[in-house]
């Protein structure tokens, strides 16, 4: 796993996996044209993200058809979920620690 | 990264769950335009057709209230297609504004969550104006109204909660006080959704 220094996850560090796994963790599943639009970037810029976060197997691709046209759909894995939920809890304890100071 | 840093990024969070799981563009100038058309209705039904029913049970073809009865339908149909159509054309105006599209996944949620409970109360409205129950008409649209407005504050704006409970609760009162079925139903689809257009179309549309 890629740490960085503060102890947040590498996968997280771009602000647009972040925006996939936040509209990730309320949804089911969200197609790729959803997801650009949530984000508004460009169909490759969103496609490299998407396959950073697959290959750390935070998220999963769920391919169909509707009618002849291919739908493919993204969700939220188990390992994504704990992840997500994990850099939240991190978040809230930095903000919490530095106001104490 | 400073605190200010980790703030920024726990509310960019926020917002895009927020963004990608509610309808936020509901147009409170919308509400305002429906409740004057009921507002509109209502005075057309009572003072033109005589419509202001006292009692469950009507027997359609003696009363006179069976001849105007179609009249009342067809003002009733009017007020409701042109409320939605106001709707559906500003809140896609305030989506268009946000740069996001009219037809999203968050919409179509908001849809089918307004859509169930009210093409079943539309149904059930029919078959009580069949079998003569015109005094239950407007409570039961007052209760479906409210239940889908309920229904659809867990996708949308939060605020609309509050206004389902109110139009369920006088949907209640006036099934048991029949005779006030039409002043609550001014009450309802008239004043409370002009007052609450009012307070939506200040809180987020300014």
């Amino acid at each position: 796993m890629k740490i960085s220094i503060d102890g947040l996850h590498k996968a997280f560090e771009s602000r647009i996996r972040l925006g996939i796994m936040s509209a990730l963790s309320v949804n089911d599943a969200l197609d790729f044209n959803s997801l650009k639009e949530y984000l508004g970037v460009t169909d490759g810029n969103l496609a490299t993200h998407i396959k950073a976060l697959e290959k750390e197997e935070f998220i999963g691709v769920e391919k169909s058809f509707i009618g002849k046209k291919p739908n493919t759909k993204y969700f939220m894995t188990k390992e994504g979920r704990r992840a997500f939920k994990s850099h939240l809890e991190k978040l809230e304890k930095f903000i919490k620690s530095q106001k104490s100071e | 990264m400073k605190e200010k840093d980790y703030i920024k990024e726990i509310s960019e969070i926020r917002s895009m769950m927020e963004r990608s799981s509610k309808f936020l563009s509901l147009s409170g100038l919308s509400g305002i335009m429906a409740g004057v058309y009921a507002l509109i209705g209502a005075f057309i039904a009572y003072k033109i057709f005589g419509f202001n029913p006292d009692s469950i049970i009507y027997n359609s073809e003696s009363t006179e209230l069976g001849v105007n009865l179609i009249n009342v339908l067809y003002v009733a149909i009017s007020v409701l297609v042109m409320a939605l159509g106001t709707v559906v054309i500003l809140s896609g105006r305030n989506a268009g504004k946000k740069g996001e599209k009219i037809w999203s996944p968050t919409t179509r949620l908001l849809v089918t969550n307004m859509a169930v409970p009210l093409v079943a109360g539309g149904l059930l409205i029919l078959v009580l104006i069949l079998k003569g129950l015109i005094g239950l008409v407007a409570p039961v649209s007052l209760i479906f109204y409210g239940v889908a407005m309920f229904n659809a504050s867990r996708v949308s704006i939060k605020e609309i909660r509050f206004l389902g409970i109110i139009q369920i609760v006088l949907g209640l009162i006036s099934s048991y006080f029949v005779e006030y079925g039409l002043l609550m139903w001014v009450l309802g689809f008239g004043f409370v959704n002009i007052i609450y257009g009012i307070y939506m179309h200040y809180k987020y549309e300014r």
